[in-house]
């Protein structure tokens, strides 16, 4: 309509159409409101924390957004596991050697590799539903995590923990790796034979598969990159928090399925996008600074966060009857 | 005779039964104490919490949903319990009762805007945390008088969890399985297509189901409260994962209505004493939720061959 | 016999494009059994369900007992004046006993013993019907064998608590029953129309019509064509009726060349038939081979067995099914193109945006998609033009053979020829085609056809030797195999 007379309407419409848009923009507005009560702390400060935490979720809610992508009933419930092993792997390893780095690194994807392929294995082995494999498997993930890591007080490498905090210009370094991960992963998705498998499969499973997709190698090697993605997290966050801890993972299975919910990812399958996994993961972290700094309680923090989960997919509405 | 006990069907109903038959011979073996009053009663206290959880997971994976919420919700629970429901109870109660009112405008929403139940009840899991915490910042309160009395039972012969096990299983199999709206709740998971052409009201039936899992939940709890006096937001974490793998072990399918309430609680009481049985053999507690995780796979490898078998005929 | 059990008059429903029922008028009696024939897409299934209720039609009115029950007609209705439906795919929960199922249709069994007496409600009619059944009231449906699926679901049908059965429909109700147990229920529906009931009874075997009704009733293109008393059909006026009599005889016979010759370019047998029986399907380079006979009689299940043997490098598939086969609804009309030939357009690692322009918009001007542009959602197109993107799919890869899986349901006259021209000229440079249609005007295209019936092939026609009579003939069968 007025499209055709203003030419700056179409791309204006086109950008409020974008899924990831709405994450930033409630980022962007929780972060003003919140400047004007950080005494002491800039508002550069309070971005430069975001984006370090956001990191991580950003790391996770990629594997998670290319499973949920896979289509209903499939999600990665063995993630706070996998965090917890390869982190507790890849610090005892490493032992607080440089020198070690690589392999910590090596032995981290290792159990990233590992963990993805027992999990696939599970699901056509045993003919039940994702999350029920992935939730199995975390079980006993999990114990030989805790086994494995009992006792340990081991510091990371020294140059790998200077990594993970280091700084540029206030931008955290590994912050920009991030970026560009999730910018080539974006790429994956929309330009390589395996990206527009996974979505196609989350659209109609039946249909991709009688278009000749490779449907059942698309959805093994899509768990193992969700389990690669998590030990790669755990490795960085080991090395970012002083060490691996048992609960290090705690808090990211939620975390990693509302970055992609929150991000306009459709929990219904076949359609993602990258950019707002960042939009989300800074949201969350903001609103939890927010909540902070008016001094409000966790109860409080618990309570808005799982509210706007709930509303957030209410409002972008679920499995469409297409079937 | 052979014919009709080596049905896939009758072996995957024996399945939970012998499983657990085999793991309390295997505890005897071990700790021939265990074989007592005490013993018994020692080891099987906590299965009753988590065998109402585990019910109330049921009631939810019979209608083809999930609750990841049920551990925080039974953790709120517990709070109430401890704190408003002893020192106001007509509070208490009120809240108590919004509990199973949510749950209930949860099985609303969820049929309503056909959300996916993973991720409203991972939501939710949050907000009865953060309640709780509001309610109950730090571990704390006490258990109202008539619950720990009722839970510290103390019953001539058999012991008070298996009495209660018992009832539980026997009150949940007659309304589910043995009434004519029973029926219709569970065909709902079966075939929600027929169901509705019957012209039954599926919301209704997911509301009905959603407020099972709620009340259930409350009584876990309470029950739980009972048994540890104290209350503590994240007293019942577990129990989300423990509530489903209780429920699987107990021969409940993920999706199409085939549940069995005295599966389930087969399924709780099995997951309790595999830990006990653990520790008899002087495994280390951290292989606890690992052995759980074992049991799950195995029972689940051992029906995936029944299937197949199955499948061949 | 005063006033008709049921009466519809003039009723009409279309989807999309597709005119299913234009304008049918239907009058059962009470005391009969009404016999209803008809080829694919004549309109019975879509009657049927707007006689059950399930479906709303444009226009049309429906009576009851002579009362005017047009206006929010519905499931409910339908079951509270007496109508039951006998669907082809089962409506009953698999995880609930066979009494449990009965107590899903009769809500007033409640209260004391309501397990025993669902039990014996349906217990007592599968007695009637199916004597020595050997189904137990408690076994679960789910570990019953599909006929005796089939039986309990019949019993429910004919079971009575507090509103009297007046009318029960039979879709194609002996398809997984044997001779001997179809013949038990031929005879109880002789029974129940003596004492007063009716039914209508759907069968693509006409021998059981014959034998069975008291009237038949023969639709064509969604009109009822022929309604005479039984006797006064015979398995060829039938069959004769079903067909389009006009038709002139198919022009390819004249000027038709066989390329049978050399390797064929795949062959295959039906997964049901074994090794020895009845005819090969046999495909050779160029050829344009029709599967033929009654939906849902193995082709689909050919085709997709063809697809996972010969692999996507060798062969695409057409879906018919558009909407749970073909479509993925939230890509553009470009992106479902282009889907089939991904594996071509890699350049390094990354699939070429220039390439995948280039095909869709190379077969937007061969086949004729009508959009402002290719990068619009798949949904904005109309029903054809979907589906000739779906056709652009499988033609613009490089596979050989191209499998079609009644492509051309839902779709407009015009898109239809132009799609018949382009596999012409697609064959004519030595493409294969495999095309099961439901559509008796398509098999002219074809230069060798095969009918399918019970998931086996029954007939191996040459376009020179191919007719409408002969495909009815081998797609009905006089009686159960």
């Amino acid at each position: 309509m007025s499209a055709a007379r203003n030419p700056l309407a179409r791309p204006l419409a086109r950008l409020l159409e974008k899924p990831w848009l709405w994450a930033f923009v409630g980022a962007t507005l929780v972060w003003l409101a919140t400047i004007p009560f950080t005494p002491g702390r800039g508002a550069g400060d309070v971005l430069t924390a975001a984006f370090t935490f956001a990191t991580f979720f950003v790391i996770v809610g990629i594997g998670q957004m290319f499973v949920i992508t896979l289509g209903p009933g499939n999600v990665d419930l063995s993630i706070p596991a996998t965090i917890t092993l390869a982190g507790s792997v890849a610090t005892k390893l490493m032992d607080g050697q440089d020198a070690l780095i690589a392999l910590g690194f090596v032995a981290a994807l290792g159990c990233g590799l590992a963990v993805g392929a027992v999990n696939y294995a599970l699901i056509r082995a045993l003919r039940i539903p994702p999350i029920i494999a992935t939730l199995s498997s975390s079980f006993l993930i999990q114990s030989t995590a805790i086994a494995y890591g009992r006792g340990l007080r081991i510091k990371p490498p020294p140059m790998l923990a200077e990594f993970t905090t280091a700084r540029i210009f206030g931008m955290p370094v590994l912050a920009i790796c991030v970026i560009l991960l999730a910018a080539v992963m974006a790429v994956v998705l929309e330009r390589t034979i395996y990206g527009r498998s996974v979505i196609a499969i989350g659209q109609n499973q039946r249909a991709a598969r009688l278009a000749g997709i490779a449907v059942d190698r698309t959805r093994l090697a899509t768990y193992v990159m969700s389990a690669l993605f998590a030990s790669l997290c755990g490795y960085l966050l080991a090395a970012f928090s002083g060490g691996a801890s048992l609960n290090m993972g705690e808090e990211y299975l939620l975390a990693s399925i509302a970055v992609v919910v929150i991000g306009g990812t459709s929990v219904a399958g076949g359609f993602a996008n990258l950019p707002g996994l960042w939009g989300a993961a800074l949201f969350l972290f903001l609103i939890v600074t927010m909540l902070n700094t008016y001094g409000l309680g966790a109860g409080i923090r618990y309570v808005l966060t799982g509210l706007i989960i709930i509303a957030v997919i209410t409002a972008a509405g679920g499995r469409k009857p297409l079937r | 005779m052979t014919r009709v006990l080596l049905a896939p069907r009758t072996l995957r109903a024996i399945l939970p039964a012998v499983s657990l038959a085999l793991l309390l011979a295997a505890i005897f073996w071990l700790q021939p104490r265990t074989m007592s009053y005490t013993g018994l009663n020692l080891m099987l206290n906590l299965a009753i919490p988590i065998a109402l959880a585990t019910i109330a997971q049921m009631f939810v994976l019979c209608v083809n949903e999930l609750d990841l919420s049920i551990g925080a919700y039974v953790g709120y629970v517990a709070c109430v319990t401890a704190t408003w429901l002893v020192d106001n109870p007509p509070l208490g109660i009120a809240a108590l009762l919004a509990g199973i009112l949510v749950y209930a405008g949860l099985g609303a929403l969820i049929h309503l805007r056909n959300l996916p139940s993973i991720v409203v009840t991972l939501g939710m899991s949050f907000v009865w945390l953060g309640v709780a915490v509001l309610i109950l910042p730090r571990p704390g309160g006490t258990s109202p008088e008539w619950i720990r009395w009722l839970m510290k039972l103390h019953t001539p012969v058999v012991p008070f969890p298996i009495i209660a096990a018992t009832v539980i299983a026997v009150v949940v199999h007659v309304a589910l399985m043995r009434t004519a709206y029973g029926s219709i709740l569970r065909g709902a998971g079966g075939n929600p297509r027929a169901i509705d052409r019957a012209g039954w009201s599926l919301l209704k039936i997911k509301v009905v189901m959603f407020a099972l899992a709620g009340l259930f939940g409350m009584l876990a709890g309470m029950a739980l409260i009972g048994l540890t006096t104290s209350g503590d937001a994240n007293i019942a974490a577990r129990y989300t994962l423990l509530s489903i793998a209780g429920a699987i072990l107990g021969g409940c399918e993920f999706v199409g209505g085939r549940v069995s309430p005295a599966g389930a609680v087969i399924g709780a009481i099995t997951l309790t004493l595999a830990g006990s049985f653990l520790s008899f053999l002087r495994i280390s507690p951290d292989w606890q939720i690992g052995a759980t995780g074992a049991i799950l796979i195995l029972v689940l490898a051992l029906r995936a061959l029944i299937n197949r078998a199955e499948e061949r005929r | 016999m005063t006033s008709p059990i049921v009466e519809l008059d003039g009723v009409a429903r279309s989807f999309g494009a597709v005119q299913a029922l234009a304008g049918v008028d239907l009058a059962v009696d009470a005391g009969t059994c009404l016999g209803l024939v008809g080829h694919n897409g004549a309109g019975k299934s879509t009657l049927m369900q707007v006689l059950a209720g399930t479906l709303a039609p444009d226009r049309g009115r429906i009576g009851v007992a002579g009362e005017d029950l047009t206006r929010g007609y519905d499931v409910v209705t339908a079951q509270r004046h007496g109508i039951r439906c006998v669907f082809q795919e089962l409506s009953l929960c698999p995880n609930l006993t066979v009494a449990e199922n009965a107590r899903v249709l009769h809500p007033s069994i409640r209260g004391r013993a309501w397990r025993r007496r669902a039990g014996e409600l349906v217990g007592a009619v599968l007695d009637q019907i199916f004597p020595r059944h050997g189904i137990a009231a408690d076994a679960v449906v789910g570990d019953l064998s599909i006929a005796r699926r089939q039986m309990v679901e019949i019993a429910r049908a004919f079971s009575v608590t507090d509103v009297p059965v007046r009318l029960v429909i039979l879709d194609e109700p002996t398809s997984s029953l044997d001779a001997l147990v179809a013949e038990q229920l031929l005879a109880f529906v002789r029974r129940f129309v003596a004492e007063g009931g009716s039914t209508i009874l759907i069968s693509h075997l006409l021998g059981e019509i014959l034998e069975t009704a008291d009237r038949v009733v023969v639709m064509r293109d969604g009109l009822v064509v022929e309604s005479r008393p039984a006797g006064d059909f015979s398995r060829e006026s039938l069959v004769a009726a079903m067909g389009s009599v006009a038709e002139a005889a198919s022009d390819r016979a004249a000027g038709f060349v066989s390329r049978r010759q050399g390797e064929p370019a795949c062959r295959a047998r039906p997964v049901g038939q074994g090794a020895g029986e009845g005819p090969e399907l046999l495909a050779h380079p160029g050829e344009v081979v029709g599967l033929a006979g009654l939906a849902g009689h193995g082709q689909t299940d050919m085709l997709v067995a063809l697809f996972e043997e010969l692999g996507p490098r060798r062969s695409a598939l057409v879906a018919g099914d558009r909407q749970t086969d073909g479509i993925f609804p939230l890509w553009s009309i470009a992106a479902n193109i282009s889907v089939g030939s991904l594996r071509d357009m890699v350049r390094g690692l990354l699939i070429e945006r220039g390439a995948e322009t280039e095909l869709a918009d190379e077969w937007r001007r061969r086949i004729g998609i009508r959009t402002p542009d290719m990068k619009d959602n798949i949904l904005s197109l109309s029903g054809g033009n979907q589906q000739k993107a779906l056709f652009a799919r499988a033609l613009g890869s490089t596979a050989r053979i191209v499998l079609m899986d009644d492509p051309m349901r839902g779709v407009d006259v015009g898109t239809k020829q132009e799609v018949y021209a382009i596999i012409r000229a697609e064959a004519a440079k030595g493409r294969t085609f495999v095309w099961y249609t439901t559509e008796m005007d398509e098999l002219a295209h074809c230069d060798h056809v095969y009918v399918f019936r019970d998931g086996r092939i029954t007939a191996e026609l040459a376009a020179d030797a191919l007719t409408e009579e002969k495909v009815l003939h081998a797609s009905f069968a006089d009686e159960a195999a």
